[in-house]
């Protein structure tokens, strides 16, 4: 529960940082800081979490996390800024922070990798090549 | 069952992405043959439905040039099938030509997959671009396969474990938005990535196509479809998975 709730202020925070990055040659930003609240959660910590509106430059900011047998399931953005014509440039930067936690791939075991489409040009480059790669003869 | 099971790897590039064929078992070299058999049919199939080459079957047939042959029929109707299934969201007829490709791709991997089917004691693990369709038979692990994150190709958002089906990714992070949405005929955005596990290649495609064009809500729509889930990733980043997605994998 509590890591749960770390992760969540953890990820509107580093969003919040994002967004300020962003500004920080133009003035100080105007990102508030961030608590959780809202909670539908129950006991065993299974349940929707909604992070605080947060406040940034670009408008406000609100993350929710939905909870199912101690795992994360879902992350949303309810509200994020747009309508100021920036809003590609912002998801751009916001999103390895939103995206679940990753897992490195050298260390996961795994036999093959499942992507959008990898072209021939950039199979070189591709984790799927180091994997054939051992196992070509 | 050993510890170390042998397992050999082949790889060709064939309708412009790279597929590899992975085969475990005692002498995975004498698979040889099967395996060069499913790269020929692929190529055959390249030539037949490619919308790149002018004298591909199908840029033919558009043309006139040739009638419908068994297989087109076979590709037109199974389209059409696609259409109806994914509420129009899979519409070879959303872009400026007639467009089965999103189709062709899984259903001749899966139709040249035959081939290794016939290996028998042999676990095979067919990767077309980014597309997998495996068997493992028992006595043999499951095949894990590493779903990337679309935003660092270089690392993992979930591992599937898979003894017998498909894992199919659609998405924008390596060709660009290619995925065209059949309602406005503009390139489809709000997905970053979706993937989908079923128990086939073809419709574990059609489906990531589908929910890529359709947007994050999709996956709602995935969850009523039986025996298929799905991971999204939308393009702001936020990650959803159908009800049955299972979590515990990695």
């Amino acid at each position: 529960m509590r890591r749960i709730m770390a992760w969540l202020g953890a990820t509107v925070a580093g969003l919040v940082l994002l967004f300020s990055y962003r500004t920080s040659t133009m003035s100080t930003p105007a990102a508030n800081a961030v608590t959780t609240s809202g909670t539908t959660g129950t006991s065993d910590g299974n349940g929707t979490y909604e992070g605080s509106v947060a406040q940034t430059r670009w408008g406000p900011v609100q993350v929710t996390i939905k909870v199912s047998g101690g795992k994360i399931t879902s992350v949303d953005v309810p509200i994020y800024p747009s309508g100021n014509g920036r809003d590609q440039e912002i998801n751009a930067v916001a999103l390895p922070i939103l995206t679940q936690e990753t897992l490195d791939a050298q260390s996961a075991g795994i036999d093959t990798v499942s992507g959008a489409t990898v072209t021939s040009d950039g199979y070189k480059e591709s984790l799927q090549a180091a994997i054939d790669s051992a196992h070509l003869s | 069952m050993s510890a170390v099971m042998a397992r050999r790897a082949w790889v060709e590039q064939i309708m412009g992405f790279p597929v590899s064929v992975h085969v475990r078992g005692d002498d995975p070299d004498s698979a040889e043959r099967a395996v060069a058999t499913v790269f020929a049919e692929l190529r055959a199939a390249d030539a037949a439905f490619s919308t790149y080459l002018d004298d591909s079957d199908l840029s033919r047939w558009e043309r006139g040039e040739l009638p419908l042959t068994t297989e087109l029929a076979a590709v037109v109707a199974l389209c059409e099938v696609a259409r109806e299934r994914t509420d129009g969201w899979f519409d070879p007829r959303s872009g400026p030509r007639y467009d089965p490709s999103g189709l062709v791709k899984g259903w001749a991997v899966q139709r040249a997959a035959r081939h290794l089917t016939r290996l028998g004691e042999y676990g095979w693990c067919l990767n077309a671009g980014g597309d997998v369709l495996v068997h493992a038979p028992e006595g043999q692990p499951e095949w894990r396969i590493g779903v990337e994150d679309p935003y660092d190709p270089g690392r993992l958002i979930h591992v599937v474990s898979l003894r017998d089906g498909a894992v199919a990714t659609s998405g924008t992070a390596h060709r660009g938005e290619h995925i065209i949405d059949p309602r406005t005929r503009r390139p489809a955005t709000r997905v970053r990535a979706v993937t989908v596990v079923g128990p086939d290649l073809l419709w574990s495609d059609v489906y990531a196509t589908a929910a890529a064009a359709r947007g994050p809500s999709a996956i709602e729509w995935l969850d009523g479809v039986d025996g298929y889930e799905a991971l999204l990733v939308t393009a702001l980043g936020a990650v959803r998975v159908t009800s049955k997605w299972k979590q515990e994998a990695m």
